[in-house]
């Protein structure tokens, strides 16, 4: 699994053997490949891009073409034991919306985001006055899927009022994993895994 | 493609009755069926594929009426997708059919075609018959079942009611029931053939006459629900047949038309107006939750299968919604399911075209 995103590779750890596990937005299935290969994971995907599906479906995985935004409510409750969000709330048509459903078909869920108020991305914005656009946010504002830029600070605001319970969250910063103090400040991105 | 494949052309005659949906029984019913490639010692490489409404065992080979490549020799062949270098592929005709199979052109047992005596028929019944096939070959279990359209209703039939002897269910551009539209269009064909004279009740194949012109215009109106709007502006447009201006007659004026008049004549060179009938009934009972106490998820409780279902953007016969209520039954009992809304010009008939994107899901999907 060593190949796998630091942030991947952090969700595949925390997933026991034989669990039961959606991937929305599961892109090239590298995650579902890995958990399938190294720990008899059940996964299932979903995702948008239908020549990313058909990379996972010539790889063995069982991956459903859809938007998650409409067809996460296909799915019954509970049918999964843990569903997976990575790199993916931000661009949703309703984070809030989704987040709900995750925890509704997922016993458990991993989310991970990139977070907005590093402090490279606060300093762009305070020196240049304009969006930022980095390595990790490299899309300008006009064409970037990431619709809804959150902070660490605002998922957590959003996860209390949802009463949602945090099991564990890791957080990144040039794609190494870093300390929770100041996270708000020195992550890029945040993992979370929660719970209802 | 002109090449012919190494292929056994056979025939078996059904050792016992075939029970049907309508409470009936079918005796010494035939199947005809080709062959492609080596079945393995343990007879675990096979697949089974399903033919649509209009077509026939004659998957690879040329067809033996129309000299036409087979209907799927693009995709099935050594080293092409369904590779029948490792596969051992089987394609029989349907019953109901006219192409060597059972069907109302067949001698009743008074010696006379059944004709309108044959019995009604369904999609569970053709896929009894297959496996009822698979039995006399003694293959246990399938590497796949794969079918597009009516032939995608058979694999997802065979699914529900045979889901242990088949590891991998491919069901593309097809539905889990047929709808209000589409029974109104295999109608309006149905319609079409009985009002022609020559259909005679059905009783047409000893008098020299047969309802043509009917069954013509039966596959006129269908071939218009297996293309795009699109796919038909971008092939004719206004375009004129072979003439500078407009006849003021009704002459085929327009491309389109003369195209369509050669698809129907020439399909009544190699298709029986009866089986339409027939077949098109079938299709028109469809309905795989009904059978199933009303929950498509209960007609895939406990299947072992793993399914992939493909659709088309521009299929408004089969439209993607169908493909997706099957995926959200599958969903619901926790079946392994994969499901690809691909994109193409050509409407329903996208499946049997040159959609190199399909033939990749195919390939990665029996892998």
């Amino acid at each position: 699994m060593s190949s796998l995103r630091p942030d991947l590779e952090v969700i595949a750890r925390h997933i026991p053997a034989g669990a039961r596990v959606l991937d929305v937005g599961c892109g090239d299935g590298s995650l579902m490949a890995a958990l399938r290969d190294g720990r008899g994971v059940d996964a299932r995907g979903l995702e948008l891009s239908p020549e990313k599906v058909e990379l996972c479906v010539s790889k063995g995985l069982s991956v459903i073409q859809g938007d998650a935004n409409r067809d996460l409510a296909e799915y019954p409750d509970g049918a999964f034991d843990y569903a997976i969000l990575s790199q993916t709330l931000q661009t949703a048509e309703r984070p809030d919306l989704m987040l709900e459903q995750l925890l509704r078909v997922g016993r458990q869920a991993f989310v991970s985001f990139p977070n907005f108020a590093y402090w490279r991305m606060r300093l762009s914005l305070l020196a240049n006055g304009r969006m930022p656009v980095t390595p990790h946010l490299p899309v300008s504002w006009y064409e970037t899927e990431n619709i809804h830029h959150l902070t660490i600070a605002d998922f957590r605001a959003l996860l209390a009022e949802k009463g949602v319970k945090t099991e564990g969250c890791w957080f990144f910063a040039h794609d190494r994993e870093i300390g929770s103090t100041g996270a708000n400040w020195w992550a890029e991105h945040a993992v979370f895994q929660l719970s209802r | 493609m002109a090449t012919i494949l190494t292929s056994t052309s056979a025939k078996l005659t059904l050792p016992h009755a075939l029970p049907l949906d309508s409470g009936q029984a079918l005796e010494g019913v035939e199947i005809a069926y080709e062959t492609y490639g080596d079945l393995s010692a343990g007879k675990d490489n096979a697949i089974l594929i399903f033919h649509a409404l209009t077509m026939d065992q004659y998957v690879a080979n040329p067809h033996p009426i129309t000299g036409k490549p087979g209907w799927w020799s693009q995709s099935v062949g050594p080293g092409l997708t369904i590779d029948t270098d490792r596969f051992h592929v089987i394609c029989a005709n349907v019953i109901g059919s006219c192409m060597g199979s059972t069907g109302p052109a067949s001698l009743a047992p008074d010696g006379q075609p059944f004709g309108m005596r044959f019995p009604v028929i369904t999609i569970r019944d053709m896929v009894r018959a297959q496996v009822a096939l698979l039995d006399a070959l003694g293959i246990e279990c399938l590497h796949a079942v794969i079918g597009g359209s009516m032939g995608g209703m058979q694999a997802l039939s065979f699914a529900a009611n045979f889901g242990e002897r088949a590891q991998r269910v491919l069901a593309i551009a097809t539905t889990a029931r047929h709808s209000a539209q589409n029974i109104a269009f295999h109608e309006v064909g149905r319609q079409a053939i009985m009002a022609d004279p020559n259909w005679q009740g059905g009783a047409y194949y000893a008098t020299g006459r047969a309802p043509d012109a009917g069954l013509a215009v039966a596959r006129m109106a269908a071939h218009i629900t297996y293309l795009s709007e699109a796919g038909l502006t971008d092939k004719f447009g206004r375009r004129l047949q072979d003439r500078a201006s407009k006849s003021f007659g009704f002459d085929a004026d327009f491309q389109v038309e003369s195209y369509l008049r050669h698809q129907g004549i020439s399909f009544t060179n190699r298709f029986d107006a009866n089986s339409y009938l027939y077949i098109t009934r079938a299709m028109d009972y469809f309905d795989l939750a009904e059978e199933h106490g009303g929950m498509l998820a209960d007609a895939f409780a406990g299947t072992k299968a793993r399914f992939c279902l493909i659709s088309y953007d521009t299929d408004w016969l089969y439209p993607t919604a169908e493909s997706r209520n099957i995926v959200h039954a599958l969903n619901a009992v926790a079946a392994p399911v994969s499901f690809v809304e691909l994109s193409a010009p050509y409407g329903h008939d996208s499946f049997l075209l040159d959609v190199p994107a399909q033939d990749r899901v195919i390939k990665g999907f029996l892998e």
